[in-house]
């Protein structure tokens, strides 16, 4: 459907809940913006190392669910992204 | 004899790939990594595609770049980035192998003769290919062939994010028609002493006697007909290889031309603590000090003395860097560049014989003072602590330029 709206893409550096279990890895639990927006996440079906081809960088990429839909969420350095969609009307 | 499999990987213009894939919005644009016209680096280090399509070459001043090409985005270099990027990619060439030679930042050898459970040498490097696309998104050009001159010369003939195999049986028709300059090591002063005597190809080299090659250009001569002839022997390093260290550098090109002792006696010193350094990490010590200075007509001298005894400490070099300054450099002009350089290197533990003229107890504490410096900065950072004179030291580029290492000569 075209709404006339333009989408574009930012890199939103967020905070994230993490679960650091026994074996040594990691799991994000929740996202947090720094507005105040919080998301849980449901499930991690993916990690692995991954360009963030829309908005530059690479880091691990985990291939999360939120609310029955998929997003990428990525850690380089230390540090979280996601690719944040910015709606333009 | 089973043929070896080497490939060499080359990311393709990878300053400037590293920039677009930062930074989405460049992508498809004409666009140049140039060091600081203030600075006085204002040259072109890395172009994207667009950029060399439209003239733009590695080495030009930013102004000609930008005539060349109107519209040329210019970005500044960001070395440390670039140095994650390319250890990244290194990561990625050890999965197939622990034979990965680095030839400078963005080209890796490596020797993929014992891995092949994991595919032959195309499907290896196809592999290579796309993780590097995939988990970097940057390109890389690979050459695949069975002697490290080869496959190299491999990478450069496809680019950018393609692949070139050189077989035994296809290298006198794939490579002998190139121009015998696209050889490692045959720069333009061996090109040019070559054409005199009608070589102009790699084939033309390859059948030249090689009595003649060596009594034309030395040991050189025959290096460059071994390898025009698919002989080249050399070695791949293995990735935990660290050759020998004959010396312990660093230099720079200043902000501003230096004017005066005391500027070129600060330079010297904020050098000196990195030298100091690494003889430290390496356990080693100087026996001698060398230091290198560039004029603003960039003309170049290099001076160089031995040390009354063997030291690590910063300060010892930086002021024997220095006396040699005083004393031998004349000032016709002021100075653009300086590198010292600690020479005669020693094991630092290695006993030594005294000299009765020496001041040992001087030398002692400033040897105590220099690993209470190093254990401070260990634990707080390089900045924590620095000599006062070094405060406000604005001479010195801080772009992390000196975390580039050059390629040097291939592992034999």
């Amino acid at each position: 459907m075209n709404t006339g709206e333009k989408v574009t893409y930012a890199r939103t550096f967020v905070n994230v809940v993490v679960e650091h279990q026994s074996d040594g890895k990691k799991t994000p639990m929740q996202i947090r913006f720094d507005d105040g927006r919080r998301f849980d996440i449901d499930k991690v079906t993916e990690r692995r190392r991954a360009a963030a081809t829309k908005v530059g960088g690479t880091g691990i990429r985990y291939t999360i669910w939120i609310r029955g839909k998929e997003r990428k969420l990525f850690e380089d350095e230390d540090r979280w992204f996601v690719e944040e969609i910015i709606l333009h009307r | 004899m089973v043929d070896r499999t080497i490939l060499h990987v080359d990311m393709n213009s990878f300053y400037a790939s590293v920039e677009m894939m930062l930074n989405p919005s460049l992508r498809g644009k004409a666009v140049a990594v140039c060091g600081s016209t203030e600075e006085r680096h204002g040259i072109v280090l890395a172009k994207s595609e667009l950029a060399k399509k439209a003239g733009v070459k590695t080495g030009m001043v930013n102004w000609e770049a930008r005539r060349c090409c109107p519209g040329l985005i210019v970005v500044p270099p960001r070395y440390t980035e670039y140095l994650k990027y390319s250890k990244l990619a290194k990561e990625i060439y050890c999965r197939y192998t622990n034979l990965v030679e680095p030839y400078g930042m963005d080209e890796c050898w490596l020797d993929i003769s014992f891995s092949r459970t994991m595919g032959n040498g195309l499907e290896i490097a196809e592999k290579i290919r796309q993780a590097t696309k995939d988990e970097l998104g940057l390109t890389v050009s690979i050459g695949v062939s069975f002697t490290k001159t080869f496959a190299k010369l491999g990478s450069d003939m496809k680019k950018p994010d393609a692949i070139t195999t050189i077989a035994r049986d296809e290298y006198e028709d794939k490579v002998w028609p190139l121009p015998a300059s696209d050889i490692l090591y045959c720069g333009p002063a061996t090109t040019a002493k070559l054409a005199k005597y009608g070589i102009h190809t790699i084939g033309e080299l390859a059948k030249t006697n090689p009595a003649f090659l060596k009594r034309l250009l030395g040991v050189n001569g025959l290096a460059l007909w071994s390898y025009a002839n698919g002989q080249d022997t050399s070695r791949v390093m293995p990735q935990d290889y660290t050759s020998p260290i004959k010396s312990i550098g660093h230099g720079i090109t200043c902000v501003a031309d230096l004017e005066n002792e005391e500027d070129v006696y600060k330079v010297i010193l904020e050098l000196s603590q990195d030298v100091g350094h690494r003889l430290c990490v390496h356990q080693l010590a100087a026996t001698g000090v060398q230091l290198w200075v560039r004029a603003n007509d960039l003309s170049g001298e290099q001076f160089q003395c031995r040390l009354p005894y063997k030291t690590q400490v910063a300060l010892e070099i930086a002021n024997a860097g220095f006396e040699l300054f005083k004393r031998r450099y004349r000032w016709s002009n002021n100075v653009r560049a300086v590198t010292i350089r600690a020479i005669n290197l020693v094991p630092q533990s290695q006993p030594e014989q005294l000299s009765l003229y020496s001041d040992y107890a001087l030398h002692d504490r400033r040897g105590q003072l220099q690993l209470a410096i190093e254990d401070i900065r260990r634990r707080f950072g390089k900045k924590a602590i620095y000599n006062a004179i070094l405060m406000d030291n604005k001479l010195m580029p801080e772009d992390g330029r000196d975390l580039v290492r050059m390629p040097g000569m291939m592992y034999q």
